[in-house]
Order: C-alpha cells, then structure tokens, then sequence
C-alpha cells in the first residue's frame, strides 16, 4: 500500500473569503446583499488587492457594509458616498476604490453625487443595490420603485402621474462621457449572480487599469420589505423588475478591459 | 500721517489698477497701506472704486466714510463722492467725460481732460495715469520716480513696452495739476 | 521672506498651499472665489489635488474623504456655501478627521448680498450642523493674518483631529495689504488611522456611527474631554489699548480692525477705551473678557450683524458690566465714525454712573 503524503486528500473547492470578515451580517434572511458582499470580496481576494482596497458604505441597509468587508473603509454621509470616494481615491490614486449604495442613496439623495463623480470620469467603483424599495426605514417608496408597487409611503402603489417612474441609473450614466464601464446584472438565480461576479471583477479591473467610473447596477430582493417569501421574492425581481430594469452593458471601454471580462455580461440588451 | 483716498469711474477704466499700484508704491516706501475694491456682480462696464489707505501707522479701517481725496473718472462717480470728500479735501476730476462743474467751494479742485491727455499720449488706457499724476503733484506721499519703478516692479513682462508711455502720462497729469492753482482750502 | 501686496483670498489659499494643504476641493461663490481659482492653478503645479465640485455639499464630502486619507486639505466658500456644508462638518466631527474650512462671510440670510458680514457667528461658533461638536474658529483681522491663522490651522486640525474654521469676511477676503508668506513646508506623514489601504496592518474605519446609546454616549465623553483640553489650551486674543480703559470695546476680524480707528480717534478726545479682540472665537477668550469686565466700567460689543458674538459677551460677563452692542447688518462695514458716536455714548452712560443699568441697544 503507498501512502502519497504529497497529495492532499480533500481539495478545498469553496472556502470563506479572507476579504470578508467573520461577524455574522445583519441582513434579513433571503436579502441578497449578502449574496452581493460575497461576489465583491471573492473578486478582491482573485485579484489579490484586499490590502489595496478601500471601501465606501453609504447608508441605508448597506449602512454596516464596513463591517463585513475586511478592507479600509469609509463611513460616508447618506448619499454622499461618491463625493467621499472622490476625496478618497484622490488622495489615494494608486489604490482601488469602490463604494456600496443601495438605490435610495443612489438614486434618491446623491443622484448629484453620482452624476457628477461619473462626468468627472473618478476612478473608482460603484456597486449600486437596487431593490426598488428603501429597505433600512421600513419600505418607502424609492426612485426606483415600480409603477403601482405597493410601499409604505405609496400605500395604494405608485402612481408615476403623481411620483414619476422608475429612474433607470445605469442608462443615465452610460449617457456620460466620463462613464467607462456601466452595466446592469440581477441576483436572482445562480447563472445571473455568476454573471454579477464578472462583471464586477471587470469593474474593478477597468480602474485598475485607470480608465474612468465604474458602476455595476445589482437588482436586488428585499423580501422583508416586499412582503414575499425570499424564493418568491426573487421571482419578483425576474418577472417585475428586470422588465422595467434590463440587464445588459450599457457602457464598456472603449478598448478591451481584461480578458476576465470579455465573456462577461448578457451581450447586448435583453 | 494717514492719506486715505478714493478712485471711481466705470469698470475698465483702469480704476482699481491704479489704486493697486498706489497700495504697491507705499509697500515699496515701507509704508502700511490697504486698497479696498467695490465687487459686484457686474462683470463688464459697471462702476468700479477702491480705496487706498496709506499710513506710516498700523491700519485701522481700509475704508473711509469721507475721504480726504477722490479721483472721479465718470458723471455717475462725481455724483457719489463730491458730497463726501471732506473739506478741504481734493478732487480730481476726468474732464473728459464730466460737463458739469465741481458745485463744492470748499476742495482743491482739478479738472483734466484725462483721456484727451490719454489720447494725445498715444494710448486711451492711460486716463488712469495721467490722472494719479495729478494727485503725486498735489500729495507728494511718492515721487513721479518711486511711482515709475514700482509700475516696472509690478507691470507684466507683455506690457513692459507701456513703461515709457506710462511715465509721461504721470507727468504729463503732474504738470496739469501744477498748472491749477490750489484753491484757498481751509479746514 | 518679502512683504507682498496680496488679496486676502490669494493669500489664505497660498498660506494653505505652503502649510502642506494636499487637496482641495471647491465651489465657486463670491466673494471667495479667488482662492478657488489660485488653488485651480497652483494645485496642479504641485501635483496636488484640485476639484472643482458639483456643489458645496459635494465638496465638504470630498474633503471628508481625503481628510479620511490622511491628506491635509481644505475648502473655502461663503455664507450660503457654508450653510450647504453643515451636514458634511457634523460627520466630519463624528469621525473626528482634521480638515480646515474658511467661510469668507457676506450679507445674509438666504442669497443675501455678497458684500462684507459677520452673520456666520453663530452657525460656525455654535455648531449649525446637528449634534454636540465643536470646531476651532479664528478670526483673522488683516492679511497677515488670513495667511499665519490658515497655518495654524492646518496645525490645530492635525494636532487635535478636528475641522478648524477660518472665520473671515467679504473685506478680508477682496483687500489687498501688505503680508508676507511663510516657506513651502514638507508634506505631511499619513496617521496610523487613515485609510490607505490595509497592508502590514489591521484594517482602518473613519466612520461616525456609534448605534449603541452607551458607546455613543462614551464617544461624546471623549469629543467633550477633547474640547475641554483645546479650551485649556487654545485660546487666542488681541487686547489694545486696554491698560487705562474705562470702556472695552470687543469685536472680531474686520468690525475689530475698525474699531481700532474709531479707538484712535475717542482717544485723541479724552475716552479711555480699548478692545479686546478675540481671535479664536471657540475656544472663547472667557478669562479675558472676565477680566476686562472686572476693569471697565461698560463694555461695547460691535458686529457686521444684528448681535451674535454678543451673547457670549453677556454669557460670560454675567452682568458685572453693561453690554451694549453697536452692528451694521445687510454687508455694511461700520465706518469708524459711527462706532466713535457709539463708544461716546456707552461712555457717557457709563460716566452717569448706572454700573447697574440693564443692557440696553444702541443701535442694531
């Protein structure tokens, strides 16, 4: 009988990532931020860049973002993450930046933060949450949220003759030209969250390479505020929000990023 | 000894220009000095003043409710400053764009044609100069030389040419206002 | 190291240039934007950060960043560019970074004008953005000081972590005096806290959310005890004139340097006042003015407002002396003139024995 010591028995295939820490999330159960946070730190541990990155939370659910990811971070004022990012990565040009907003602070309170560090062209990365809803005061209507969805502050759902429709981020900022990389990915099911992953590997390979904003836009399920189980909650995203919100590129760099990127993404729009 | 002032005319009159190298002059002679503009919101063709303090002392006020002397370029600037230099005091005023008379008995009058002088000089853009001229006649706190040098000091190297130009404009404005005779001022 | 004529806005922006400031970050309003356009040029030059924001709540949160960096920076606005900054300031003092703001006040409220105020006192000195903080206020007087104060307060930023506040006016910022520059200093080290990426060490968080009530209520014990050392240990005043003085005039920055002329002129006929002038205006000069009030018979606080430094004065003093206030508001400086009239008549009150008449207006 030969014992081969050399050769370990088990190969690990799935392990925690060294960039995230190991206090247990606050998140509701079925809410995919987790699933989000764990996409962003397995692309950091990848591109070995955990000790090179600073991370900007806003508020919202995502508020406590600093406490999961073990990098520098930035507490930032509600809707001021990219203002603060933009001192951050000014400050630090050799370093990578991202920040973390939830679509009430991103599309709400800073939409003039985020339009101008993207006319800008700062070279840092944004992962913007979207689900429609704001989740950390309780489920009010958000600039994002659906026509006729039912929310605590539009209790008969949302009329868009009265509160206008949903604003559509990604093709507002793919519009600038200060935009590199813009595109729309969903955490639904297990094929799109492979496709989140890439796509946010290629954001931050587009900074790394210097080469302007960044931004990929995650649909997102909030079951607590949404009043769904989590299973339903996800069908929710797939037959009502990516109808309003398309998945696809709406911006890419002008020459190709990095080869982890070229298969990235759903192609054109769907 | 504090001589305080003020220049008045439209916006590119060279109004604040020549308050400035005034303020330039009297840091050149180790004298305190301050120069305090108008800023408005007009960014072409307003009115235009400032205010220059110049004392051997510390400088309390860089401005003066009534100064001792005013240049006025325009109608509009006699109209606010006549009524405030205090008695006494001096005005001089642009003849070239003001057809009325000085109506106060009690200041040290001068009138020139400042941009006829300007014109006859070769440059319109020199009124500024020929009108400080006038008040170094009158307020000797500077020689016609000190004030000379200190425009080479501070003239942008494109505009050095005007150098020349702009001394005879000074003494040209000098001898005008040695020609008028100071009135019997008192108190 | 030459005296220059220099504008007040050229030369804070050039002082912060030469005190090491790395960033800065902006947005144009008058009558500040010469600082803007100075550090648009010279920033760059450097290889330093300059951004032109999208609006002055951008720019204080850009500021928050690099200061959370590590960076020395700064911004500089007036009045309703400040009022825009309060939220950015309050989290700024929660997450306790170093940063440096010069309000280059004009006439409020809302638009206003942009002419020459001081109605910023109360919103600076007292908080204006929501929570219990504090950030260091120096009035500068003349030029000079635009320039020696934007120094020091680069300094005290650093030294205690804290936003330090250049509290100047549409004057200070437009007039040209004679000053002279500091050397350009070495750039400073980034602090063990700043976030620089977590190499060879823990990760660092500039954060200012405590959500335990307990851990909040500690973090408010230290900001507290941290205020209680800069009163011990920062404050900063002028006192002229005030050896024989039997009315004290106090007032800061431009109303102060005017009232020195109209001090002159009272002088020249026989009324013995004198000013104190505070330069920090928190930490307030309370001993002082304590002091002054145990000398003078009356004492005249004089303002470019309708009467905020004013409730210091009469916070600390606690009626051993009538307070009167003498202010000019809507951006009218107070000629000389027309503080001599009010200093005579404080006098002539306080000649008329009255130690103990209620504080009384003489013009607002």
């Amino acid at each position: 009988m030969t014992v081969l010591a050399a050769e370990p028995l088990l190969t690990p295939v799935y392990e925690y990532p060294k960039s995230l820490t190991h206090v247990p999330t606050h998140y509701c159960p079925g809410c995919t931020h987790g699933v989000a946070h764990r996409l962003i730190a397995e692309v950091i541990d990848e591109m070995g860049i955990r000790q090179d990155t600073i991370g900007v939370a806003s508020v919202g659910c995502s508020v406590f973002s600093y406490r999961y990811f073990a990098t520098d971070f930035a507490q930032a004022a509600h809707g001021r993450a990219p203002a603060m990012a933009t001192g951050v990565k000014r400050a630090n040009p050799d370093k990578i930046v991202f920040t973390y907003q939830g679509d009430g602070d991103l599309a709400s309170i800073g939409a003039a933060e985020i339009l101008h560090a993207a006319v800008r062209g700062e070279n840092f990365t944004v992962f913007f949450l979207n689900n429609a809803i704001y989740g950390m005061t309780g489920g009010q209507m958000a600039p994002t949220t659906l026509a006729g969805q039912k929310t605590s502050s539009s209790p008969d759902g949302r009329d868009p003759a009265t509160t206008g429709a949903p604003l559509r981020m990604s093709e507002l900022l793919a519009q600038v030209d200060g935009a590199a990389y813009v595109v729309r990915r969903s955490l639904h099911d297990v094929v799109q969250i492979r496709r989140a992953k890439k796509a946010i590997r290629r954001a931050l390979e587009v900074q790394r390479q210097g080469l302007g904003f960044s931004m990929v836009e995650l649909l997102s399920s909030c079951p607590t505020n949404w009043g769904l189980e989590p299973t339903a909650a996800l069908a929710f995203i797939r037959d009502e929000m990516v109808p309003v919100f398309p998945l696809g590129d709406f911006k890419l760099p002008a020459e190709p990023a990095a080869a982890a990127g070229a298969a990235a993404g759903t192609g054109a729009r769907a | 000894m504090t001589t305080d002032l003020v220049i008045a005319g439209f916006g590119g009159q060279g109004v604040l220009f020549a308050g400035q190298l005034l303020a330039h002059a009297a840091l050149e002679a180790d004298l305190h000095t301050t120069w305090y503009p108008s800023y408005g919101p007009e960014m072409r063709g307003g009115t235009a003043n400032c205010t220059v303090v110049i004392s051997d002392q510390p400088i309390g006020s860089p401005v003066v409710a009534r100064p001792e002397a005013a240049i006025v370029l325009n109608l509009p600037s006699l109209d606010r400053y006549e009524p405030l230099v205090r008695p006494g005091g001096l005005l001089i005023v642009n003849a070239s764009l003001i057809d009325r008379d000085v109506r106060r008995t009690d200041l040290d009058v001068i009138a020139i044609p400042a941009d006829d002088v300007a014109a006859e000089l070769g440059s319109p853009r020199l009124t500024n100069m020929v009108l400080l001229g006038a008040l170094l006649a009158r307020r000797p706190v500077f020689t016609l030389d000190h004030v000379a040098k200190t425009l080479e000091a501070v003239l942008p190297e494109r505009h050095r040419h005007l150098l020349p130009a702009n001394r005879a404009a000074l003494e040209r404005g000098a001898e005008l206002a040695d020609a008028v005779e100071v009135a019997a001022a008192t108190g | 190291m030459s005296i220059e004529l220099l504008k007040g806005n050229v030369a804070f922006a050039e002082a912060a240039v030469r005190a090491g400031c790395e960033a800065y970050f902006g947005y144009p309003i008058t009558p500040q934007t010469e600082a803007l356009e100075h550090m648009a040029r010279r920033m760059p030059e450097l290889g330093r950060v300059f951004v032109q924001a999208e609006s002055e709540v951008a720019a204080i949160n850009m500021v928050y960043g690099a200061a959370a960096a590590g960076v020395r920076t700064m911004t500089s606005s007036s009045s309703p560019g400040v009022s825009l900054m309060m939220e950015g300031l309050s989290y700024m003092a929660g997450s306790e970074v170093p940063a440096v703001l010069v309000d280059v006040m004009r006439g409020g409220p809302g638009l206003g004008n942009i002419a020459p105020a001081q109605g910023d006192y109360l919103q600076i000195v007292k908080g204006g953005g929501h929570g219990d903080y504090k950030m260091i206020v120096l009035a500068p007087a003349n030029v000079q000081e635009m320039i020696d104060l934007t120094v020091l307060a680069f300094d005290l930023a650093d030294r205690y972590r804290i936003v330090t506040v250049l509290l100047a006016d549409g004057s200070l910022g437009q007039m040209m005096e004679g000053a002279t520059l500091p050397p350009l200093r070495p750039l400073t080290e980034r602090p063990a806290w700043a976030l620089t990426g977590a190499r060879e060490r823990d990760t660092n968080l500039v954060s200012s959310i405590h959500l335990d009530p307990e851990e909040l209520a500690r973090f408010n014990d230290h900001l507290q005890a941290k205020y209680a050392e800069i009163e011990a240990n920062e404050v900063r005043f002028e006192e002229h004139r005030l050896d024989d003085a039997r009315v004290g005039v106090v007032a800061f920055g431009t109303a102060a340097r005017v009232a020195k002329t109209a001090i002159a002129a009272v002088r020249d006929e026989g009324v013995a006042a004198g000013l104190l002038r505070p330069i920090s205006l928190w930490p307030y000069p309370e001993a002082a003015l304590r002091a002054l009030a145990e000398r003078v018979d009356a004492l005249l606080v004089v303002e470019m407002n309708a009467g905020q430094m004013v409730e210091d004065v009469r916070r600390v003093v606690e009626g051993r002396v009538p307070v009167r206030f003498f202010g000019r508001t809507g951006g009218i400086m107070p000629m000389p003139e027309e503080i001599a009239d009010a200093i005579r008549e404080v006098a002539d009150a306080a000649g008329a024995g009255a130690p103990e008449a209620q504080p009384q207006e003489v013009n607002a």
